[in-house]
This record gives C-alpha cells, sequence and structure tokens, in this order.
C-alpha cells in the first residue's frame, strides 16, 4: 500500500507544478490574452528561482526571483501584444523561443550547482495516519499554497468585483471599454499576474521538485499548462484536478517500470502527452460547451479608438 | 498584391546569389584540403611548437560527472607537459550531425589529436578522419576504428562491484535500486556486476532497476530514484551523470553512491562511496606515444589495474569488515588474480551465462545482454 | 512626448525594413552581450557573420545547414498565412526521419540508386500523415491545432525513441540505439566533393519557386490566403475552409518531413536519438523573419544558419556557451514583432494628454475606419478559434 500512497504523494507534487502555472495562464485568458510564452517564462524563473537560491541561501528568494522573472517576461510580452497589438500567439511563441535560449545561456555556469540541503515537511499528527499520512500530509508547503491559490482564484473571479471586471474584459473590451474601464491596463495587470504565477511554478521546479538547474528542465510543463487551461475549461477548480491528474500519469511511467510492468518505457513516457490530445478532443467536441465556457475575446487584439 | 518587378528582382538577386556562391564553392575545392601539417617547417625554431589537443565533451564540464572527470584528464596533461602541449576543449556538444562540423573545424585549427569523449561522436569522428589522415583520433566507448583513429574504454564493472559488496552490507531493505540510462551492454555489465558484488555478502538482496533513456536529465533521474525509494530500495547507484541521485537519497535519508568523479561533497550523509574513472594515465600515456611517434590505432580497455577505475572516498559509516574486503577486491584487481565475471553465472530467467570455472573474457563481457539473478524485470530489448 | 499613431496605409518601406531593423537591435544586443561576458565583440560578430561565409567549405556547411530550415520554413509560411498555426514542424520532420529510414532499411548493397527518391516522397508522406493527425482532430472535434501538433512533437520524439532502441536498432551496433548506417545507394549523393551539399538545396530552391507561384500566382494559393486573412470574405466567396485547413497542414507537414528525410539521408546517414534538433521550431522564426514569402525566407534561412554556426564556432573559438545562438534566434523573432509594429502605426511626438482628449474626439470617427482597416491586415488576425463559433 506504501507504494501506491507515495505514488498519489508524487502525482500531487508534479500535479502542482502544472496548477499554479496553468492558474497563472487562466487569468491570462480570462482577461482575453493567450501567452503561448509560459515555456520561456518558466524556465527563465527556474534559473532565476535557482540562482537566487544558491546566492542567498533562502527558499523564499528562490520564489520570489522566480515570481518577478515571470512577471517582467509577461510585462514585456503585454506590452506587445496589447499596446502595440502584435500578435498574441506569435509573441507568445517568440517568448518561448527566446525564454529557452536565454535561459541556457544565462545558466550555463549553475549547472551542477547544488542546493543547500533541504527540510523534509511533514503535518504532526496528520502525517503519522497510515497511508492517508505518507500521501497527503508530507508535502512542502507550496502544495498547500496552490490549493488556497485555486480557492483564491475562485473567489476572486466569481465573488469579487474586481473579478468581475475581468471577465468582462475578457468576453467583450469593448463593451467594457465603453463603460469606462482601462481595458488595456487592466490586461495587463493580467498578463502580469499570470507571468508571476508561472513564474513560481517554475521557481519551484528549479528549488523543491528537482533542486538543480539544467537548461530545458521545464520539458514541456509550461505546453500542458496551457493544454490543462482549455480543457478545464477556464474553471480554477478543474485545473487543480486535471493538473493532478496529469502529475499522476507523469509519475506512473517510473512505478510501472520499477514495478516490473513490461512496456517499451517509450510508450509510458508518451502518456501524457496523448492524455492531453485525448483530453482536447473530448473537451472541444462540443463546440457550445466551448463557447460558453471560453472567454470570447481570446486571442483578438483590441483597438481602444473603434 | 504582389509588385511584380520587386519581386522578380528579388528572386533573381537570390539565386544568383546562391548560385554564384555554389560555383564559387565548385571552383574553391582545394580549399577545403586539410592543412593539419603539425610542426612549422622551419626547424631553426627557438622552440619546437607546443602539440595542439583537444576534447570534444558531450555535456558540460560543471563540477562532477562524465565530462568533468574527462576535463580532469585533460587538466593532467597540461600540468605534465607544460608548455609542450596546448590543449583546448568545447563542452555540450550535442551528438549527430553537429558533432562532425565541430571536430572538423578542430582538425582544420591544426589539432594534432583529438579526444571525443561519448558514444555518439562515433560516427561524426570516422568521417572527420577519413578526410585529415594525419590527424590522431580518439574515441572513447565506441567500437569503430580506421587507421589514424583508435579506442579507449574503461572498466566501471569492477567500481560497482566494490559498491555492490558495500551496498549489499549497507542495506537494511534488502533491495538495492539502479537508475540506468541506456540498456547497453556497458551499463547492463556495471548492473550485474552490482548484483554479484553484493550477492557475494548478502545472497538475500534484489535489485530494482529504472531506465531514464538518457545520460544527463537531473528532473528524470531524481524522479526515477524517487520511485525506486518508493518501492523499497535503500541503497542506490545510478549510469547516469549528474548528482540528482545522491541529492535525491540524501533528501530520503537513503544511501546512495558518486558517479564518475568524486561526489562525495553533494550528499554528507548518503554519499557511500565514489565510482570514479580516471583518465589521466591514459590521456598521458597517449600524449607521449604521439610525440615519440608510436602511436598507433588499437582498442584499449582499463581498469583498477592500470589506474583508470576506482571506488574512492568510502564512507566511515561503512563497517570495518566491509572495508577490508573492498581493500582485498581492490588488490586483487590491481594484481591482476580478481575476476569479477567468474562462473558459474545465471541469469534471472534461469539460463546459465557464464560456466562454473570459466572468467567473462572481454569478448563476453561486450555482449552481456542480460540480468544476473536477482535483478528484477526484462532487460528492455531496446526499449 | 513619443506616442504611436495609426497610418492611414500600412508603410511599405517598412515591411522591408522591419526585419532588416530586428536584425540590427539583435546584433547591438549580442554585442552588448559579448562585452558583458567579457569577450571581445568585433571577434564575436566576426565569428558570427564572416566566418561562416568566408571559405567555400564554411558557405558550404551553411548551405547544408540552411536547407531544412529553409524547406519547413517554406511550408509554414503557407500555413501561417491561412491562419493555421502548425507548432508541431519538429514532430512532423521526425516522423518524415522515419519514414524515410523505413524504406532505407529495406536497400543492400546492391539496391539502385532510386531508392533516395522512394525515401524522400516516404518522408514526405510521413510528415503529411503526422500533419494529418493534426488536421483531422482540428476539422473533426475542433481541437485547437497548436496544442494539438504541439503534444505530437512529444509523441514523435518517443516513436522515435523507440523504434531506435527497438526494432530498428543495428544488431552490430552493440546494442547502442541507433539504426545501422545506410547503405551507400540509400544516402544522398553529394553535389560536389569535399562538401556536405546534397540536392537537398536544389529541391529546396525548387521549392521555392513552386510556393511563390502558388501562393501568388493561383486561385487556390489565393483562396488559401483569403481564409487565413478574413475568414467571413473566404466563406461569403465560396473558399472551403476546410480546405485551406487541410492545404495547409498537408503542405507543411509534407515539407517538414521531406526535411527530415533529407537530414536523416545526408549529413546523418542513419536513424539516431539525436535527430530531432529543433529545426521545425527554428524554422518557425526562419518564416516570421522572411515575412511569410518565399524569397525573404531564402534569407532568413541564411541568417539564422549563420547564427547556428556562429554559435558553434563561438563555443570552440571563444568559450562562449553554445546557448547564445538560442538568445539571438528567440530575440530577433522578439525585435521583429515588436518592429513590425512599424508598418501599422507611425512614431510620433504628440502634444500632452487633454489636448490630445480634445483631438482624438474629433478624429475618433477617422481612427475607426483605420482600426478595423488594420485588424484585418494584421496578416495573422487572431485565430479562427473564436471566429468559427460566431
Amino acid at each position: 500500500m506504501e507504494p501506491i500512497a507515495l505514488l498519489i504523494a508524487a502525482s500531487l507534487n508534479a500535479g502542482t507544478v502544472l496548477a499554479i502555472a496553468a492558474l497563472g495562464l487562466l487569468i491570462n485568458e480570462k482577461a482575453g490574452i493567450v501567452n503561448l510564452g509560459a515555456e520561456g517564462m518558466m524556465l527563465c524563473s527556474a534559473l532565476a528561482g535557482f540562482a537566487a537560491v544558491v546566492h542567498t541561501g533562502s527558499g523564499l528568494a528562490g520564489f520570489v526571483a522566480g515570481m518577478a522573472v515571470g512577471a517582467l517576461l509577461a510585462a514585456i510580452f503585454g506590452v506587445l501584444v496589447i499596446w502595440l497589438n502584435t500578435n498574441q500567439y506569435a509573441t507568445g511563441l517568440a517568448l518561448s523561443l527566446f525564454g529557452g535560449g536565454l535561459s541556457a545561456f544565462a545558466g550555463a555556469r549553475y549547472v551542477k550547482a547544488s542546493l543547500p540541503e533541504q527540510s523534509s515537511f511533514a503535518i504532526p499528527g496528520l502525517s503519522d495516519i497510515p497511508f492517508l499520512g505518507s500521501a497527503f500530509f508530507r508535502h512542502h508547503p507550496m502544495v498547500y499554497v496552490c490549493i488556497f491559490l485555486v480557492l483564491g482564484m475562485i473567489w476572486f473571479l466569481y465573488r469579487t468585483r474586481a473579478g468581475l471586471v475581468l471577465r468582462s474584459v475578457g468576453e467583450s473590451p469593448e463593451s467594457a471599454h465603453a463603460l469606462g474601464y482601462p481595458v488595456r491596463r487592466i490586461r495587463l495587470l493580467a498578463v502580469v499576474a499570470g507571468g508571476a504565477l508561472c513564474g513560481l511554478s517554475g521557481a519551484y521546479v528549479s528549488t523543491v521538485y528537482t533542486p538543480l538547474w539544467v537548461e530545458g528542465m521545464i520539458a514541456g510543463k509550461g505546453w500542458i499548462a496551457l493544454a490543462l487551461t482549455t480543457f478545464a475549461t477556464w474553471r480554477p477548480a478543474r485545473v487543480l484536478l486535471g493538473a493532478y491528474l496529469f502529475g499522476g500519469v507523469t509519475m506512473l511511467q517510473f512505478h510501472l517500470q520499477a514495478v516490473g510492468v513490461n512496456v517499451a518505457s517509450q510508450f509510458l513516457t508518451m502518456m501524457p502527452y496523448l492524455a492531453t490530445i485525448v483530453v482536447l478532443v473530448l473537451i472541444s467536441r462540443n463546440p457550445t460547451w466551448i463557447r460558453i465556457n471560453m472567454p470570447t475575446s481570446i486571442g483578438k487584439p483590441f483597438y481602444p479608438g473603434s | 498584391m504582389t509588385d511584380l518587378s520587386k519581386r522578380s528582382l528579388f528572386k533573381a538577386a537570390a539565386a544568383s546569389a546562391l548560385a554564384a556562391s555554389l560555383l564559387m564553392a565548385c571552383g574553391k575545392k582545394e580549399e577545403v584540403a586539410p592543412a593539419a601539417a603539425p610542426a612549422p617547417a622551419v626547424a631553426e625554431a627557438p622552440k619546437p611548437e607546443p602539440l595542439k589537443a583537444a576534447w570534444v565533451y558531450v555535456g558540460p564540464v560543471g563540477n562532477a560527472g562524465w565530462s568533468f572527470a574527462h576535463d580532469l584528464g585533460r587538466k593532467a596533461v597540461e600540468e605534465k607537459f607544460g608548455d609542450a602541449v596546448k590543449t583546448t576543449f568545447v563542452e555540450s556538444v550535442p551528438e549527430g550531425a553537429d558533432a562532425e562540423r565541430v571536430i572538423r573545424d578542430l582538425a582544420q585549427q591544426g589539432n594534432q589529436i583529438i579526444f571525443a569523449t561519448s558514444f555518439g561522436f562515433m560516427e561524426p569522428m570516422l568521417k572527420v578522419a577519413a578526410d585529415f589522415p594525419d590527424v590522431k583520433f580518439e574515441h572513447a566507448t565506441g567500437y569503430k576504428t580506421a587507421a589514424n583513429m583508435r579506442i579507449y574504454d574503461a572498466s566501471f564493472y569492477q567500481d560497482t562491484y566494490m559498491a555492490g559488496v558495500i551496498a549489499g552490507s549497507m542495506t537494511k531493505s534488502n533491495t538495492l535500486g539502479y537508475v540506468g540510462s541506456f540498456a547497453i551492454p556497458e551499463v547492463l555489465r556495471n548492473l550485474n556486476a552490482y548484483t554479484l558484488g553484493a550477492q557475494s555478502v548478502n545472497p538475500k538482496i534484489k535489485v530494482k532497476v529504472v531506465w531514464v533513456n538518457t545520460w544527463f536529465d537531473p528532473p528524470k533521474e531524481t524522479e526515477a530514484a524517487q520511485s525506486l525509494i518508493n518501492q523499497g530500495a535503500d541503497v542506490l547507484l545510478q549510469n547516469t551523470d549528474s548528482t540528482a541521485v545522491l541529492e535525491t537519497a540524501e533528501r530520503a535519508g537513503k544511501l546512495a553512491f558518486g558517479w564518475d568523479s568524486d561526489m562525495s561533497a553533494f550528499a554528507p550523509n548518503a554519499h557511500l562511496g565514489s565510482a570514479v574513472v580516471l583518465w589521466a594515465p591514459y590521456y598521458i600515456q597517449t600524449i607521449e606515444e604521439l610525440k615519440a611517434g608510436a602511436w598507433e590505432t588499437k582498442r584499449t580497455v582499463w581498469g583498477v589495474k592500470e589506474g583508470m577505475n576506482d571506488l574512492i572516498k568510502i564512507s566511515d559509516n561503512v563497517p570495518a569488515e566491509t572495508r577490508a574486503k573492498v581493500d582485498e577486491i581492490k588488490a586483487g584487481l590491481k594484481a591482476g588474480t580478481f575476476e569479477v565475471f567468474t562462473g558459474p553465472i545465471v541469469d534471472n530467467t534461469g539460463e546459465e551465462v557464464l560456466a562454473a570455472g570459466a572468467t567473462g573474457d572481454q569478448a563476453w563481457r561486450d555482449k552481456v545482454n542480460f540480468f544476473v539473478k536477482g535483478i528484477e524485470g526484462k532487460v528492455p530489448a531496446g526499449k | 512626448m513619443l506616442r504611436l499613431e495609426a497610418r492611414a496605409q500600412p508603410s511599405a518601406g517598412w515591411a522591408y525594413g522591419s526585419p532588416l531593423l530586428a536584425l540590427v537591435i539583435t546584433v547591438v544586443v549580442g554585442v552588448g552581450l559579448f562585452v558583458l561576458l567579457g569577450k571581445d565583440p568585433v571577434r564575436g560578430l566576426e565569428i558570427f557573420f564572416w566566418e561562416p561565409i568566408k571559405s567555400a567549405y564554411a558557405l558550404s556547411e551553411l548551405v547544408v545547414k540552411a536547407t531544412p530550415l529553409l524547406i519547413i520554413g517554406l511550408g509554414l509560411a503557407v500555413c501561417f498565412r491561412s491562419n493555421v498555426w502548425n507548432i508541431g514542424a519538429e514532430g512532423q520532420y521526425l516522423i518524415g526521419a522515419i519514414f524515410a529510414t523505413g524504406v532505407a532499411l529495406q536497400a543492400d548493397a546492391d539496391s539502385s540508386r532510386w531508392i533516395v527518391m522512394a525515401m524522400l516522397l516516404a518522408g514526405a508522406l510521413g510528415g503529411m500523415v503526422w500533419a494529418g493527425i493534426t488536421a483531422l482532430l482540428r476539422d473533426r472535434f475542433n481541437a485547437n491545432e497548436i496544442l494539438v501538433s504541439l503534444m505530437l512533437v512529444y509523441v514523435a520524439i518517443q516513436v522515435l525513441n523507440y523504434l531506435v532502441y527497438g526494432p530498428w536498432k543495428d544488431p552490430a551496433g552493440f546494442n547502442f540505439p541507433q539504426t545501422k548506417t545506410f547503405e551507400a545507394a540509400a544516402q544522398m549523393p553529394r553535389l560536389m566533393a569535399g562538401s556536405r551539399v546534397n540536392i537537398g538545396i536544389l529541391l529546396a530552391l525548387a521549392g521555392v519557386v513552386l510556393v511563390w507561384v502558388f501562393l501568388f500566382r493561383t486561385r487556390a494559393g489565393f483562396a488559401q490566403q483569403v481564409g487565413g486573412l478574413a475568414p467571413s470574405a473566404a466563406r461569403y466567396a465560396g473558399f472551403s475552409s476546410r480546405r485551406a485547413l487541410w492545404t495547409a497542414l498537408l503542405v507543411s507537414g509534407g515539407a517538414a518531413g521531406l526535411a527530415g528525410a533529407l537530414e536523416v539521408a545526408g549529413p546523418i546517414g542513419q536513424l539516431t536519438p539525436h535527430v530531432p534538433v529543433g529545426y521545425g521550431f527554428a524554422a518557425i522564426i526562419v518564416a516570421f523573419v522572411g515575412r511569410l514569402h518565399p524569397v525573404g525566407i531564402v534569407f532568413s534561412a541564411l541568417l539564422m544558419s549563420m547564427f547556428y554556426i556562429g554559435g558553434e564556432l563561438a563555443q570552440s573559438r571563444m568559450g562562449l556557451p553554445r546557448s547564445i545562438t538560442g538568445v539571438f534566434q528567440g530575440l530577433l523573432l522578439f525585435t521583429l514583432l515588436a518592429c513590425d509594429t512599424l508598418i501599422n502605426y507611425r512614431l510620433v511626438w504628440s502634444a500632452p494628454a487633454k489636448l490630445q482628449a480634445a483631438l482624438s474626439s474629433g478624429l475618433s470617427l477617422q481612427s475607426n475606419t483605420v482600426g478595423s482597416a488594420v485588424a484585418l491586415k494584421d496578416g495573422i488576425a487572431g485565430p479562427r478559434l473564436a471566429e468559427e463559433k460566431n
């Protein structure tokens, strides 16, 4: 039973990475902006976070650094797509490619550096419960922070005025503009906030999840996070569940190998990506469902003059 | 929508530019011929021109691991020969078509001997070797040679056998873990030796393996190590290039070994010993052969005896009795009286792969394609 | 204060000038980087822009490197002009290489040289099949082609690994993951001795002409692009958006697959796990920097190759990290996108805010029409994702 509990724990851990990044992308998309640069932002933030911990020894510094870098890159992206109206897809892609190159370049001296020793975490009392303890109560605080973030996001989006304004900007920026809201500034805020969350996720990967730096270490998680927002139909709670599911699929491949299941390891490695495609298809099949849930102005440029 | 004249002009310009360059390429064929003549023609030079040697690494040098170990060897050459040898290196060269360009560039830059330190450089190096007959090429861990290209390799399995002895005596769960890179004979040898070594002191152990299909990928290595630990393994060995496995063991309170170079600094509690390779003796000897004009193509496989392999920095937590056994094995390897693979050896399907009384020689070792008894699972037939 | 003002007409001059300006900015940043790293910037520039072209051999290597970028870029140009976002060219490249290998492995010492043609056709077919999956899922299930094609890249990598570790592994290869080296007959004939240039470049140049003719001289090509620029207008004119989708993906997939086949039959000569090097992604930059125009793409492919080769040389000669190439390439695309604004907007010094407000309320009617004209002409104006649901 213990290995199963540990597998669940590993899935939650892996899922946290995806969930936090996906939440960031969710904010973007609720405001109508698609940021394909998630992968690049996460890579640069991972490096920043890692470097911060190497130099200061503080895990918190790592997270802050990651968030700052993510926000900065997102801000550059935001200015380009919101004020200069560059194509969102191309710009996001450029950010991903640039972020990949920049992180590899700046990170060259951090490869094979290592972080100061990490403490292990356990919630006193709860973590001793057999099975449940190992599965749920021995995680790094960020796993729990992630759950709170999801709750906070739901509250913000659906229970506050600011959230309503954000959503209306995403549904129809023209109407919001007519009502007098500073649409572009709101979008920029959403983009920067989203970038900060992606940055947090990136820093988590390099300072907690696998405390090392190597170029390309995000290995597609940014793209999976993008897919997550779509098939969670832009709802935070579903993002979290989807993320955990994905985390599980990722960890399953090693678990199966270690248990001795005799499937070619490459097919196991394919699983998360195939799963993404399958779920995307299932979700997209119903155009009405998409139409109801997707913020209408996604990807479209907004011109305040018009 | 289109401006016909501008477009045509552009097209013509592009086409002629390209045609011109191709024509130039045809005409200047001779320029490509290698200008790799080593020493200057003038014999009255006050000091002989330094011998230029270059190394090609597959990964970053960093401060531990495979490429780091090779670089230590390179530095030893610099120290030994001083001004007589000038070394360069190129790191993180991807195996594949680009490697050919890098190796060719090094040859064209006047290097007289080039060391390529990963299997995937074999084909590119062969191609360049054909074009530069006066330059010597050395390829690590490969199997193809040419008149001016030879191969060299180490005997990690001797290290892993000793590591196995320690693992067998330190394990409490009787389950050992192995993070494997690729299921090639070299890695299978190392894995089998690990198992045999552990079984020699603790017949009850079993070994679980996870393949990451890469030499260097810390996140994946971490996940693999974690899943082995989750399955009950408490002593880990790796055949991959980073400190991830060791550090994962440290975090989980388990034990592990360093690989390729001294990794004791990365895991004060978990580190039991580092299975290292020391390239310096081979590199130094090779340069000496080259200077003496005695370089010839062959295959060199060295181990503990020649000082190329060792298990170092054995932890103080290892009981004295085990340490004595390891020393005994080391002495036997150095003297040539101890062989790791001695029959009878049975694989984990029950088939005998080495008869009683026989020893596994180089040819036998090159073809290892099985798991010995005690290792769980099947050899991924290329999986 | 400096601000942007919409132009009445998109500037033709800046359409050509923008990539050049982007290149200049990238170079300036590059020089800054060199200085920051303590390296000689002049030597750096020399290595990136002079070394790759200074000898016949260097030029031939440039051509060898540029060929796959050019071919894939051409396919992507067709695709992006149709507003179909094929991000998975890398996966199609790999599957093309795999199909070509499948044919190559059938060869033995006596095979005819024509097997190379079969390999190339097989490669193009493989790329089309892989892109076809994306097209199918988009066509039937509305699945976003960006995400599907991208996920298929990762799947393709694993398929490649499975084959070279398993069924196609060279039996004489000591269990190393790679196929046997292709027989001489199955390797691309070189155009001239001493360089690695093969007929791939000729195919690429032929492709340039073909794509140019298709896009600018045929009705089908016109229909293809209108579908991308103004889907409603396309529908009104009776151009099938389904056909445009399939054409776009099959053309770009086939091109990428062909490039994969050429690489594997040419410079590499076998199938190994190291075939994926990111050409599919670099080609995206190539397509954009080339303004999605076949002739422009020739230049941008050469430029990108210079970055690649320069980066390699910078590593061995100057000790710079190899990843500097990625920095330049990404930066080039970024600056290009930023400079592209100059096509539709101009920079003006303007009066303070209050006066501006008074003026703009008077001018709002005018900027309204400009705004929508700009939106239409904005080439790749937003995804169909939202459009089609209307």
